[in-house]
């Protein structure tokens, strides 16, 4: 019983304080350095790790105070919610973030933008695409593309049969980069507004690897068990890739089998340089970030806002180019790489 | 301390004794959680200038509601010596279920709550049947509902968060006005929960029963406590009380989101240690799960203001999470030499 | 020992009764006749008869198998016998469960698992048959009446001159004597009957053991009657106003023991000497 007096008395003594307090504080936005806040999707995958680099570099050259903050697990949508919040609890004239749930996020970030926040979006787009006020990332359909380009080309006189090791259900850069793949692989029809993965006849194995290397190394295994010729491994990163080659070297058919991938991770294209990955289109965290910064002290400053889309690039990285597939060689890959 | 007789002169040494080092934090108190909770504020408030003001602590409030709730139903599980890993999940189930309900079906919005709820109570009571008529360890029968209600989740959403819901789904994030802050209505269902609770816990005899059972199942059985029944209706009112976290969480996000939730059955039992409930059962308060709840929120907004990234927030909370278990265990083993 | 003289009469009936099938003079408050419980192929009663007087302690004594806790289990309802029929103020009951036998009076001492380490003295007492307050607070909000609780528990703690008055402490801040000592005040608190007591000092110290010996007495001169399991002969002998003996699934015996010496008591027990 008188535990629990104190416990209320305390709630409530703190309670009083904070309305005494009341919202003195509330204008401290204006004073002091300009804030921007960035929230990636995991706090320790090496592309926001990346991405937070980036952001720092440019907001110390812009005369920011960067924050950061990241979900628990790719998919963690409260956790972002809670950063938002807080930030624009702390005042923060813009946000960057890479949502994990490109829906759920919305009314969140709503709420923001209705504080007058610059809300720009990261690597990915949220659905619909104008749920923030602008979009800096890599075009993953195109990505995907052009990887397929690539293995069309290079597996021209054969029976392709591919495998798919694909991110997790639902999750859009993994439906992008997917379909991506399949329509530059002329395999199927697809545009990249499409919500659903498709498929399509030469598609022998799809499974989730959620860009994992073990979980990409037992994917391979359960796909080479159900179709031992395959030669063609899409992954959606290298991860996956480096996961699926260990099961490939396993069964000694890594010579036989072409994998593609998606990210231009430093490790990814040591891969692609030491001939495990043939080819992999290599996108720009850095870029996306420092623009991201660039755009809020753009904002702080003058209050101009940013909008619409932009291109952060992707560039296919490969050091055995086939003709028609524009592409850049290792060296090239390894100056610009992240992780 | 083994005899304390009424004399005024000795009740008060016995209260000195109390306070003496020996005996500072018995077993299931919530004085430490409180005095942590204190320390934080206050270290934040010194910290940061947007800290101590009724809207931020408002939205820490509100910041804590999902998991806060949820972390009613795991008290009442814990203080019967139990564990439930599946919480998390299963919220996100009947949080599904409301949304498609709603949106795909056309189901009137409170019909859908209602349906919600009450599939989430049908998991808590599928657990509490698993655990008293097949006597599986509740750590297992959770582990096991915690991956069924994952994969019911993304089979029947199909993989999409539900968008568009109707305006009675995601009332409870709204807000009022009370003074100059904005206080959503969900804090404070949330708030009512924990009072409900702490009196069911502390002034009725299915209180004390759920206590008995958790600190000593086979006296309990003896005195004539129905124990399997009271382990029943545990574990079916936490699947209620997750089913109300669901409708918070959908009030919270604005959607219905199959990824929700998923470490939120770790959080919630975060929250149940940090308040100074035993993880052996049958010590604790569920005020102390509050104050724990909050202590998680007040860090993660606090570290937050002052720019501190959330890997901290993370790392500080893990710490947190041993020193309370580490008193839990001293003090139990004090008081049962 | 300081008896009532209608005990005196009581007991010296049953002693033939023991032995005779007749129920003498005074009626037993428990009686019990050809009790058989099997345990697929073990026979763990055959044909065991019972007799309980007012205000006695009455010890049951036995060599572990002589069928000791299938007596006890039988008439507290923790077991339904196979056959025989059991007595209680001269109706025949059949109970049902432990619950259902505690409802008509019969409250059992556990050795060591009677009570809940973390919750206090009062709730103690009253687990599992708590007071609800009066009227709306109650009857709607279920509200329990912790003040009446613990003033009733203050008042049974001291008819037994159990020296705690605090009724809020923790049980496991206790002594070991002390929380059998409101194992037995709660018992002693709830029986209308009997109170039966399976082996209270198993897990005591002497001198914990005094005390709770001490409480048996309290017990019996509150008019209530004790059935006491033990092992420990010499507390037998300090407690006891007649001796149960069990053998082999029945009853081999019923001595005082201003009667006979433990010896002679032993070589019953174990068939060495018939009565």
């Amino acid at each position: 019983m008188i535990r629990r007096g104190i416990a209320f008395a305390a709630i409530g003594a703190l309670a009083l304080t904070a309305a005494a307090c009341g919202e003195g504080s509330k204008g401290s936005g204006s004073g002091g350095t300009p804030k921007v806040g960035l929230i990636t999707k995991t706090e320790t995958n090496p592309f926001f790790v990346k991405m937070r680099e980036g952001a720092q570099k440019q907001a110390a050259a812009d005369g920011l105070q960067l924050m950061t903050a990241a979900g628990k697990f790719d998919g963690d949508n409260e956790s972002q919610v809670t950063a938002i919040e807080n930030m624009v609890a702390a005042g923060v004239k813009g946000i960057l973030i890479t949502p994990s749930d490109t829906k759920a996020i919305i009314p969140a970030i709503a709420k923001a933008r209705a504080k007058d926040v610059l809300v720009i979006a990261l690597d990915t787009p949220t659905d619909p695409q104008d749920g923030t006020d602008a979009l800096f990332a890599t075009d993953n359909f195109k990505a995907g593309e052009l990887i397929g380009q690539y293995a069309k080309a290079k597996s021209a006189g054969t029976t392709p049969k591919i495998a798919m090791l694909d991110l997790a259900p639902g999750v859009s850069v993994g439906i992008l980069r997917h379909n991506g793949f399949l329509k530059g692989f002329g395999a199927a029809n697809v545009d990249a507004k499409a919500s659903k993965a498709v498929t399509a006849p030469q598609v022998v194995c799809a499974a989730d690897t959620a860009g994992d290397q073990a979980k990409g190394q037992s994917a391979m295994e359960t796909c080479l068990q159900k179709a031992p010729d395959l030669n063609i491994v899409y992954t959606i990163n290298e991860p996956a890739a480096l996961g699926a080659y260990t099961a490939l070297k396993a069964k000694g058919l890594e010579k036989k089998v072409l994998i593609v991938s998606v990210d231009g991770g430093c490790t990814g294209v040591k891969g692609v340089k030491d001939g495990q990955i043939a080819a992999t289109s290599q996108q720009y965290p850095l870029k996306m970030a420092s623009l991201g910064v660039d755009a809020v002290a753009k904002f702080a400053k003058d209050g101009t806002k940013a909008t619409g889309y932009t291109d952060t690039g992707v560039t296919l990285i490969t050091d055995k180019s086939v003709p028609g597939v524009e592409a850049k060689d290792t060296a090239f890959g390894l100056q610009n790489c992240w992780g | 301390m083994s005899t304390v007789t009424s004399s005024p002169a000795s009740s008060v040494a016995s209260r000195l004794r109390a306070v003496s080092p020996r005996l500072a934090i018995p077993a299931g108190s919530t004085i430490g959680p409180i005095v942590a909770f204190l320390l934080a504020c206050a270290f934040f408030t010194t910290q940061s200038s947007q800290f101590l003001s009724g809207g931020n602590l408002a939205l820490v409030i509100q910041q804590v509601m999902v998991v806060g709730t949820l972390a009613i139903g795991q008290t009442l599980i814990i203080l019967t010596a139990g564990i439930d890993l599946s919480c998390g999940a299963i919220m996100a189930f009947g949080g599904i279920v409301m949304a498609k309900l709603a949106v795909d079906t056309g189901m009137p919005p409170l019909l859908a709550i209602a349906a919600g709820i009450t599939v989430c109570a049908s998991f808590g009571l599928i657990n509490g049947l698993l655990v008293t008529r097949v006597s599986l360890p509740p750590f297992i029968v959770t582990l096991g509902m915690l991956n069924v209600a994952f994969a019911l989740t993304h089979i029947y959403s199909d993989e999409q968060t539900i968008s568009g819901l109707p305006s009675e789904l995601t009332a409870l994030g709204n807000t009022f006005p009370l003074g100059r802050t904005d206080v959503t209505y969900g804090s404070v269902l949330m708030l009512v929960l924990f009072a409900v609770f702490a009196y069911i816990l502390g002034q009725t005899a299915w209180g004390k029963h759920v206590y008995a059972v958790g600190n000593a199942p086979e006296a309990a059985r003896l005195t004539g406590i129905p124990v399997r029944r009271r382990l029943l209706a545990v574990y079916t009112i936490a699947g209620a009380v997750y089913g109300i976290a669901a409708l918070l969480l959908i009030a919270r996000t604005g959607v219905g989101d199959p990824k929700a939730g998923q470490t939120d059955n770790l959080d919630s039992i975060t929250a149940v240690v940090l308040g100074g409930t035993s993880l052996f059962g049958g010590r604790g308060l569920v005020i102390g799960t509050l104050i724990g709840a909050l202590l998680v929120g007040v860090i993660r907004n606090g570290l937050q203001l002052m720019g501190v990234p959330s890997i901290y927030q993370i790392l500080i909370t893990g710490i947190l999470v041993i020193l309370a278990v580490t008193v839990d265990q001293l003090s139990r083993k004090r008081s049962q030499r | 020992m300081n008896q009532k003289p209608a005990a005196d009469e009581k007991q010296s009936a049953t002693q033939e009764a023991g032995t005779n099938e007749e129920t003498g003079l005074v009626q037993p408050v428990m009686k019990a006749r050809g009790l058989v419980q099997r345990y697929g192929p073990v026979t763990a009663l055959d044909g065991c008869d019972f007799d309980l007087l007012p205000g006695e302690v009455l010890a049951v004594i036995g060599d572990n198998g002589a069928g000791k806790s299938s007596l006890i289990k039988a008439l507290t309802g923790a077991a339904r016998p196979d056959e025989g029929q059991i007595w209680l103020d001269g109706k025949e009951v059949h109970f049902k469960s432990p619950l259902d036998a505690r409802r008509q009076g019969i409250e059992t001492v556990y050795q060591n698992l009677a009570v809940a380490p973390a919750l206090d003295i009062a709730s103690n007492l009253y687990l599992g048959r708590e007071k609800r307050r009066k009227g709306v607070l109650g009857t709607v909000f279920r509200m329990l009446d912790k003040p009446a609780m613990k003033t009733a528990s203050a008042r049974h703690m001291a008819e037994l001159n159990i020296g705690l008055q605090s009724m809020g402490g923790a049980v496991e801040n206790l002594s070991g004597g002390q929380r059998q000592g409101v194992a037995v005040a709660r018992a002693a608190a709830w029986a209308s009957h009997v109170v039966i007591m399976d082996e209270p000092t198993a897990a005591l110290g002497v001198k914990e053991s005094a005390q709770v010996l001490e409480l048996i007495g309290k017990v019996r001169e509150r008019g209530l009657p004790v059935v006491l399991i033990s092992h420990n002969m010499p507390h037998v002998f300090e407690i006891a106003d007649r001796i149960h003996i069990q053998r082999l699934g029945r009853r081999a015996g019923v001595v005082k023991p201003s009667d006979h010496t433990m010896s002679d008591v032993v070589a019953i027990m174990t068939g060495a000497v018939q009565i």
